[in-house]
């Protein structure tokens, strides 16, 4: 008679970001269930959006989630101005995709050190965080944030991308061809790789239709969907690049879309810097009519969906937020089930897990990516911080 | 291709209400009982996407809009119902037709109190374990 066996992965466990909650059951080295337990990290965003306006809104959405900081209020200024028929200037369309391409390159890189690490390829991760930090600097360049970069604005761009700076971006964009060719070749070129990762964690076309999976993991199995092809938003229908698909549903189909996404994110750019026209970047919008909009968004994990319902006056009355990882994350009932223990961490990491998007997440320490601390915490840092000055000043 | 005409004419007689709000924006009402048929129609017939569902309240009942997406043709293809019984609002669930809106029907009851009927698993989502029974934070006299 074969044993039960439940091991844990959560809710604070060292290769995971965020709090989650993860019963992997098993029989000896198989997995045979898989029970996933969320809710650390609920802050009520939806609820807290109805009692902001539509712009104050647009820095709460951005902050759902670190990741996806761009995506989030991408979709939801779309679907804004979905509901009011909002024309964006050109120029603020352009540059609303040079921010969102930016931070899928950054994002998919982030992934591919985290990947590699979680297979002992520390390399692999120690370089890919690497060549990331270019991008952070020009983040902080144009937006004046590594993330949460506050340039989606209800009806246009909050802020310009100044002539001088383009160049650098443009430099920036170019230079970052030879590392994806570098990282490209490790992962599609090595054997260790493809004897780790091919087979592993498969999703078929119809587990992606029957979850609603989305982003590089639905793409990953040949399932051809991509937001800013099919429903497109921003400048994506102006300039040329290509849905990148594989077939084999594996975690390496997974990483390899993601590698090649990128090469199509530095095409996005520098031919939005080519096309960019002068001109503002703001329709000045001052009411939002009754009514309601869809807005949506192809973040690095996938589509992010808004649906916002407005009465006339400044304030959302309903606010609906669904982030890819959403659909992308209940998949590993399918793919992590009938695979070894071994291999489930690298499963279920292949979606890009963002539980941040999936449950509105608070506080991540920076330096490792853990999510460390609740809004109470927070708060008590905070008083204790107060106490060590009155102390060191000795005031009373 | 025209996925909403297809919907359109297959439940003719099931639609209270068909509105195209922009071109690639549709709005369908029908009632709570013909979801479960239309949705089973928009995700296995038509091919369409499940993209999520979300929950309203409102003064005279609780509105659910299932959002669909034809990707093909770019439309979203929203359901609308209204739930009318607040004291005891309740649904069938499409969550044995589609796997994907496990979660989605379980954030809607914890967060509006609406019973999906059917669900495999309708247990706490995102609340903590020690949020109030019967308190649920999206209605408006929360």
């Amino acid at each position: 008679m074969s044993h039960k066996t439940i091991i844990p992965i959560g809710p604070y466990h060292p290769l995971q970001e965020e709090p989650e909650f993860f019963q992997l059951h098993v029989e000896g080295e198989k997995v045979v269930g898989l029970d996933i337990v969320l809710g650390y990290n609920h802050r009520g965003i939806e609820k807290l959006s109805e009692s902001k306006h539509f712009d104050q809104a647009t820095f709460l959405i951005e902050r759902i989630c670190g990741i996806c900081s761009t995506s989030h209020p991408f979709a939801y200024v779309n679907a804004v101005e979905d509901l009011a028929k909002i024309e964006v200037p050109e120029r603020a369309l352009y540059i609303r995709t040079v921010i969102a391409e930016l931070e899928r390159v950054h994002s998919h890189l982030l992934w591919l050190g985290l990947a590699g690490h979680f297979i002992g390829y520390n390399t692999v991760w120690m370089w890919a965080w690497k060549y990331r930090e270019p991008v952070l600097d020009v983040m902080e360049k144009i937006t004046g944030n590594r993330q949460n970069y506050a340039m989606m604005k209800v009806g246009g761009a909050r802020r310009d991308i100044e002539d001088e700076d383009i160049p650098e971006i443009i430099k920036m964009a170019d230079d970052l061809l030879p590392p994806l060719d570098m990282f490209k070749g490790a992962v599609i070129d090595d054997p260790v790789i493809h004897a780790r990762l091919k087979g592993v964690g498969v999703l078929t076309k119809e587990d992606i239709h029957n979850f609603g999976a989305l982003g590089p993991t639905a793409r990953a199995s040949g399932v051809a969907i991509d937001v800013r092809r099919d429903n497109p938003y921003g400048a994506y229908d102006r300039v040329e690049w290509d849905v990148i698909t594989q077939e084999e549903g594996d975690v390496f189909a997974k990483a390899v879309v993601r590698i090649l996404e990128m090469y199509e994110s530095v095409k996005i750019i520098k031919q939005c810097f080519e096309k960019m026209p002068k001109g503002p970047i703001d329709a000045n919008v001052k009411e939002i009519p009754p009514g309601e909009g869809i807005g949506h968004a192809e973040a690095p994990r996938g589509e992010v969906f808004h649906y916002v319902r407005s009465d006339g006056t400044n304030r959302p009355v309903r606010h609906k937020v669904r982030a890819p990882s959403y659909m992308n994350v209940p998949t590993n009932k399918v793919a992590v089930v009938g695979e070894t223990v071994s291999d489930a961490t690298i499963i279920l990491a292949a979606v890009d897990p963002c539980y941040c998007c999936t449950e509105r997440v608070a506080v991540v320490d920076r330096k490792t990516d853990k999510k460390i601390m609740n809004g109470s915490d927070l708060i008590r840092l905070s008083q204790e911080k107060t106490e060590r000055i009155r102390k060191e000043m000795g005031v009373k | 291709m025209n996925p909403q005409k297809e919907i359109k004419e297959k439940f003719s007689n099931k639609i209270i209400e068909f509105e195209e709000r922009a071109p690639r924006r549709i709005y369908i009402e029908v009632k709570p009982e013909d979801i479960p048929e239309i949705a089973k129609f928009a995700f296995q017939d038509v091919g369409c996407r499940i993209v999520t569902a979300s929950g309203r309240d409102t003064p005279d009942a609780i509105e659910i809009l299932y959002h669909f997406s034809h990707d093909a043709s770019g439309r979203m293809i929203t359901l609308r119902t209204l739930i009318r019984d607040k004291d005891n609002p309740q649904i069938d669930s499409i969550a044995p037709i589609i796997k994907g809106a496990e979660w989605i029907e379980r954030e809607i009851w914890e967060l509006l109190g609406v019973n999906f009927k059917g669900h495999p698993n309708l247990k706490r989502l995102l609340l903590a374990d020690d949020w109030p029974e019967g308190k649920y934070p999206l209605r408006q006299d929360s």
